[in-house]
């Protein structure tokens, strides 16, 4: 990679951090522990939403923005020519 | 055939499996020892993660925690898989990139100073060792309860097993090992969780179940109506006990946050874990084991609430009221341990149960409900049993791992690169099986004088890993300009402030251990987030403060950030040949 390439993989790179961050920081301290009593106020499936999103929704979220990453970094791989084989 | 002879059954064939599988695939050189010759398949090197991650606290402990907590419990729930998003972007991709063999071994050669290796691995072992005695007080009561041992007996005879099978197989064993640890783990947490979601709610799946309408079985058992939510049920018996609704969060929300926050940053912090990610081929390898650990983990830790909230509900319903001459048989099993007890404070030979201490009566220590989950519901002696190899290949798995850590950083990073660099492979092998064979009989002496609750003592092992490694290691890998001057001083400072907080309150004056006297009315399992955000300040403030690091260091940090460069061979490989 030339250096304009390499300074713009790892530019994309934080771009991904930084909004993957954002979701797991609100649907953690946002949802399960700030909002949590505004949320409980909704009921979903039998449980009060803010205690849903404490005890599982988090985990959840977890879950796919994890395998998002994976997805979007192995995309950028194969299109700067750097995915390993 | 009862509860015992079914446990000695199944734990001794568990444990069988378990020197089977290291004995066969057992290190013959350090890179298998270490890093299992980096050729573990990303899936089952993320079960084998998994594994290790979950110890004697996630299996025995969190129900419990989440038990009696409430809401608020769901600060270990949160913060121990919170912590996988960051390895999987912050960390892993980057350090199997760098691709050597331990922590130490990174920090001392990003910030290009023998001194930050030892600090570092100071830092891995007082973080390695705080965890591992919660994990060998988790194996005394298991082995306590169900084979009739004393704690005592049962964490030597933890200790012992745990050292013959880390010894002979170095990571390579562990990580096989762990694998089919999980399949006892996973089985023997998800059976009785159930069996009990469907005799309460009807339904087969916990995480649903927790949320649905009571049978009429379940009905019956919590002394509600059928048709009722499980949820409201359990809100109204803590309510009746004069406890604030299970539902909803007791402690300050700014604890909680720093609670949530130390446990997930002191996961993208803790040595045994990072390592995890040096035994995969490639790196986009390692970002993927990173997410297929968080599956694993997460079956265990989305049925985990399910098993608290069925738990709390049964033990409660069981137990209070009752006379004690007709105490429920689950409860008098336990008491033998001493962990379960019941004392007449009234007098009127009921056992009554109450949030305020004066007036309680019943004890149950919160690291028992999950094991005794599945005698309160009366479910069959072989389910028993297999809840308890499940909790002891959980213990055994993570004390495995940090005993390799301890070994492997005292081995490589002490023995070999600072005072015998001329060491061969094969005694630095041997080195380090003695000093596993040393950090096992540590362990087991940590075990027999733990200073507190498994979950408790591990979240304190967090707080100290968010608070030194974390902030180091991730400064090291994005930020170019971090000095080796800096590096030591956060580690240092970061670790001295949370470990101190910790001792003043639990050991020095535990008197004072209250939100009243609480800087900013932060617990000590919250600590590490205060001690992480001084480790940043001090990193940042001492390196700009500092001459910047050589150019080869800056270089290193930049060659970290890409998989390979385009016009190489192939990825770690050949990065290899450059950093060795």
């Amino acid at each position: 990679m030339t250096p304009e390439q390499q300074a713009s993989y790892w530019r994309r790179n934080l771009s991904y951090i930084a909004v993957l961050l954002a979701v797991w920081a609100s649907v953690s301290y946002g949802a399960s522990i700030l909002f949590a009593d505004a949320l409980d106020r909704v009921n979903v499936l039998g449980f009060p939403l803010g205690f849903w999103f404490a005890t599982q929704g988090s985990i959840l979220t977890f879950l796919v923005l994890v395998f998002v990453y994976v997805k979007l970094m192995n995309d950028l791989d194969r299109k700067f020519g750097v995915y390993e084989r | 055939m009862g509860v015992s002879a079914w446990t000695w059954v199944i734990v001794v064939a568990s444990f069988v499996l378990y020197m089977g599988i290291a004995l066969y695939t057992r290190a013959k050189s350090a890179v298998d020892y270490y890093v299992a010759d980096r050729r573990v398949n990303p899936v089952l090197n993320g079960m084998a993660t998994g594994t290790d991650w979950m110890s004697a606290a996630s299996f025995m402990s969190m129900a419990g925690l989440v038990a009696v907590m409430g809401r608020d419990g769901s600060a270990y729930l949160m913060g121990w898989t919170g912590g996988y998003v960051l390895l999987a972007v912050l960390l892993a991709p980057y350090l199997r990139k760098y691709g050597k063999y331990t922590v130490p071994q990174f920090v001392g050669d990003r910030y290009y100073s023998s001194a930050a290796r030892v600090v570092a691995l100071f830092c891995a072992i007082a973080i390695s060792f705080t965890y591992v005695a919660g994990q060998m007080r988790g194996v005394g009561i298991v082995l306590a309860r169900f084979l009739g041992t004393s704690i005592e007996q049962g964490v030597v005879v933890g200790a012992v097993i745990v050292f013959l099978y880390a010894v002979l197989g170095g990571m390579k064993g562990i990580t096989y090992t762990q694998v089919a640890q999980y399949v006892v783990l996973i089985a023997g947490y998800l059976i009785p969780a159930i069996f009990m979601s469907m005799m309460l709610t009807g339904s087969a799946v916990p995480p649903l179940g927790m949320g649905g309408t009571l049978t009429r079985e379940g009905a019956a058992l919590l002394g509600a109506e059928r048709g009722q939510h499980l949820l409201e049920v359990l809100n109204r018996i803590s309510l009746d006990l004069g406890f604030p609704a299970f539902t909803a969060g007791w402690k300050t929300r700014l604890d909680v946050v720093a609670i949530t926050a130390a446990l997930m940053v002191g996961t993208a912090g803790l040595p045994h874990i990072i390592i995890r990610f040096f035994t995969v081929p490639k790196i986009r390898d390692a970002r993927s084991s990173a997410a297929w650990a968080l599956v694993f983990i997460a079956v265990l830790y989305t049925t985990a609430p399910a098993v608290a909230v069925f738990a709390r509900a049964t033990s409660v319903a069981t137990v209070h009221g009752r006379l004690a001459a007709d105490a429920p048989e689950w409860f008098r099993n336990w008491e033998g341990t001493k962990l379960v007890g019941f004392q007449d404070r009234d007098g009127d030979g009921r056992m009554r149960m109450s949030a305020d201490p004066a007036r309680n009566e019943v004890t149950i220590d919160p690291d028992v409900l999950v094991l005794a989950n599945p005698e309160i519901t009366r479910l069959p002696p072989w389910v028993v049993a297999l809840v308890a190899a499940g909790a002891l290949g959980a213990a055994l798995s993570t004390a495995a791992g940090l005993l390799l850590v301890i070994a492997a950083g005292v081995a490589h990073d002490l023995v070999k690169s600072v005072l015998f660099p001329r060491m061969t492979d094969k005694a630095e092998l041997l080195g380090a099986r003695i000093v596993a064979l040393s950090a096992a009989a540590l362990a087991a002496w940590f075990g027999l004088h733990p200073p507190g609750r498994v979950a408790e003592v591990v979240a304190y092992a967090f707080g100290l890993a968010a608070s030194s490694f974390f902030p180091v290691i991730l400064a090291g890998i994005f930020w170019k300009r971090a000095t080796k001057e800096g590096a030591i001083a956060a580690m240092i400072s970061g670790i001295l402030f949370t470990a101190g907080y910790i001792a003043f309150f639990k050991i020095l004056r535990p008197d004072l251990d209250g939100p009243r006297h609480w800087l900013l009315g932060i617990s000590p399992e919250g600590i590490g987030s205060v001690g992480m955000l001084l480790a940043f300040a001090v990193i940042v403030g001492v390196s700009l403060a500092t001459a910047a690091p050589p150019r080869e260091v800056q270089e290193l940090v930049a060659s970290l950030r890409y998989p390979r460069e385009a016009h190489d061979a192939g990825g770690p490989s050949a990065g290899r040949r450059t950093f060795r």
